[in-house]
């Protein structure tokens, strides 16, 4: 892993807003869902995007695949600008990029059967290819993925969640992607099935190469199948770094706190364990604090956090982070606070 | 001490066209005062519909045999005028989704009042003042203006909060919360399982935490019952069963859980599907997912027994229990 790694994707200066109306005597407001978006995902790797809900993951995901479009910014797939592609070059670009839902059941046609559902990527972008060629990959494909042959003909509603969500791994595997972006894949899943989800998930990237972005609002699960970590918060990249990085030292204020917050499965631990409680809620995206947008909730902030938005800097070996104080705070805690 | 809540014996059945299904088979726990109990378990294990039951909350094709003592009074088969005495004032009940508990169409001061008016005879102004300081202990800022908010203009977390409010007004000893932060952001959710810790030790309630998630129950629970196929299969203080579990399911759950801490290669998750009610596997209900089982758990289903300290379990296998990469 000491070669320079090779950047699938580039994204620079993202962003996108959405426009709401505010009733009808009142003028439309502008919701920034994301900003000042910028980083790579090398081939290869797990990239795990953590947050709370409304901070913008999932928008990042559908940004990244042009399932939105950006308002301004450079999605670079191998150096390729994707939204600048011809609809219909974005349409043959998309073999290489798939996505995984977080619904399995609702986001598989329950009036195809499992065999036509994984088979459809390929009807429109290999259209080319023999009725029998396609059979054959779908029955490999759902090999792959730990579905029975005998199940091609039967229809979602047959399947439980976990087996629903393997349906939707093999459409998108279908493809040969390169990268496929899981949006929250195991959300919905019980807890013995979302453990066989991650295994898979994990088998798959080995076998056939591939590159994972995963969303998730559990961090457990993230750190469990990330190399590195981006955390967001009211839309704006505000820590990247590997998840032992993450984990061990965290630069981050909201960061650190979003560590403390997640259960510990082991009750001597969870005893000790002193929790940093963030007070408050996330503040409404449509009317962003000033400055740095987390120090309304931040321990650490000072006067002139409130006037200038941090920088997103890069400290040492690619790590990214974006906080005023950095710096002085990364230290014990204690000696921060005791100041 | 006595026990605030003893259920013995309970069953839970749904009559379907032309069969049953039994969710709940032969319950049997106490809860203590001031005490956390988590019932852990997956979809279908009948977690949910048990304390549905010691409510009256069944659905309408539901039956409930056996008894749920409050003191002596058995909440099973009481009339529902002669419940509504206990519901809300002794007992109450919050869950996952507080959107579906609220009243959409009242404020959140008037749903609150009405608690107060009802249960306790308060005049209307009394309530609404006991009311808004009932939302301040919840961790609610500016809880007179909150009152005066409608269900929707309140975020998911104030949303619990209100409904924690609400299950908080009569004291009631019992409180029973059903996947109460799974719905809710991780630092929203730790806010919550902290407001718990303070209602068991500063107002001495005893708290039903039904969950799935084993990080959440480490982190408050003081004794736990793990359910499958409808039965407790395993229980015990927290501490046994996460760092001693007896049975192959409890340990299965702990090494499904992935832990922040430590980063394993792989999880070692429990093969195949939970069973459905209407087919359990003979024998064992987990027999087929099980890496320990032998002849006769596919012949005989093994009893809830008393193995000592307080502990008990529903498994013939008394060998070692290791596999994997343990931890």
């Amino acid at each position: 892993m000491d070669q320079t790694p090779i950047n699938l994707l580039e994204i620079k200066d993202l962003k996108k807003t959405f426009s709401l109306s505010g009733g009808l005597f009142s003028r439309r407001l502008t919701l920034t869902a994301l900003e000042n978006i910028n980083f790579n995902i090398r081939k290869g790797e797990t990239l795990g995007i953590v947050g709370e809900s409304g901070c913008g993951k999932s928008t990042l995901g559908r940004c990244i695949l042009q399932l939105l479009s950006p308002d301004e910014g450079q999605v670079l797939w191998l150096g390729q600008d994707l939204t600048r592609l011809p609809a219909e070059e974005m349409r043959q670009r998309r073999a290489d990029l798939q996505i995984i839902f977080q619904d399995p059941l609702a986001s598989l046609n329950p009036r195809m059967t499992v065999g036509e559902i994984i088979a459809d990527p390929l009807r429109t972008l290999r259209p080319e290819m023999s009725k029998d060629d396609r059979r054959a990959r779908v029955l490999k494909t759902m090999e792959a993925v730990g579905l029975l042959p005998e199940m091609i003909n039967r229809y979602p509603h047959e399947f439980s969640g976990g087996q629903a969500q393997r349906i939707g791994i093999a459409r998108a595997l279908i493809t040969e992607p390169k990268l496929i972006v899981c949006d929250e894949p195991v959300s919905a899943l019980d807890v013995s099935i979302q453990a066989q989800i991650l295994n898979l998930l994990a088998e798959l990237k080995d076998e056939f190469g591939l590159t994972l972005i995963f969303i998730s609002h559990n961090l457990s699960v993230v750190r469990h199948v990330s190399d590195r970590i981006l955390v967001l918060y009211l839309g704006r990249i505000v820590e990247l770094a590997t998840g032992d990085e993450i984990y061990e030292r965290p630069k981050h204020p909201y960061t650190r706190a979003l560590l403390t917050a997640v259960p510990i499965p082991d009750p001597k631990l969870a005893r000790q364990r002193n929790i940093d409680a963030l007070k408050g809620e996330i503040p409404s995206p449509i009317n962003p604090p000033s400055g740095c947008t987390f120090r309304t909730r931040c321990r650490f902030a000072k006067p002139f956090c409130a006037e200038t938005r941090p920088p997103l800097e890069t400290i040492e070996d690619g790590r990214l982070v974006a906080c005023h104080r950095w710096r002085e705070i990364d230290v014990p805690e204690e000696a921060v606070l005791g100041e | 001490m006595n026990p605030v809540l003893k259920v013995e014996d309970m069953s839970v059945t749904f009559a379907l066209h032309e069969s049953e299904v039994h969710a709940v088979r032969e319950m049997n726990f106490s809860l203590e005062r001031a005490e956390t109990l988590a019932v852990v378990g997956e979809s279908g294990s009948g977690k949910s519909q048990a304390f549905l039951a010691i409510m009256g909350l069944l659905a309408r094709n539901g039956r409930t045999d056996g008894k749920a003592m409050m003191g002596d009074i058995n909440l099973i088969g009481m009339p529902p005028g002669q419940l509504d005495r206990h519901r809300g004032k002794d007992i109450a009940m919050i869950f996952q989704d507080p959107m579906t508990s609220l009243n959409p169409t009242l404020k959140v001061r008037t749903q609150l009042a009405e608690v107060l008016v009802k249960h306790r005879g308060f005049d209307k102004q009394k309530a609404t003042v006991t009311a808004i300081d009932m939302l301040e202990r919840v961790g609610i800022p500016e809880p007179a203006k909150r009152a005066n908010a409608y269900p929707h203009e309140l975020s998911g977390g104030m949303r619990q909060r209100v409904m924690i409010a609400m299950a908080l007004l009569c004291q009631p000893k019992i409180l029973i919360a059903d996947e109460p932060t799974t719905a809710l952001d991780v630092t929203v959710q730790a806010q919550m399982l902290d407001l718990f810790k303070t209602l068991t030790e500063d107002f001495g309630t005893s708290l039903v935490l039904i969950t799935h998630d084993l990080g959440v129950v480490a982190g408050v629970a003081d004794r736990m019952m793990v359910m499958y196929g409808g039965r407790a299969v395993e229980k015990g203080t927290v501490d046994d069963l996460f760092y001693d579990p007896r049975h192959p399911y409890t340990l299965g759950l702990l090494h499904s859980t992935p832990h922040i801490a430590h980063r394993t290669a792989r999880l070692d998750p429990i093969q195949g599907l939970p069973p459905s009610l209407e087919h359990l596997p003979r024998g064992c209900a987990f027999n087929p997912r099980c890496a320990f089982a032998f002849d006769r758990c596919l012949a005989e289903r093994p009893p809830l027994t008393d193995t000592g300290n307080g502990r008990e379990k529903a498994c013939f296998y008394e060998g070692p229990m290791r596999y994997g990469e343990v931890a």
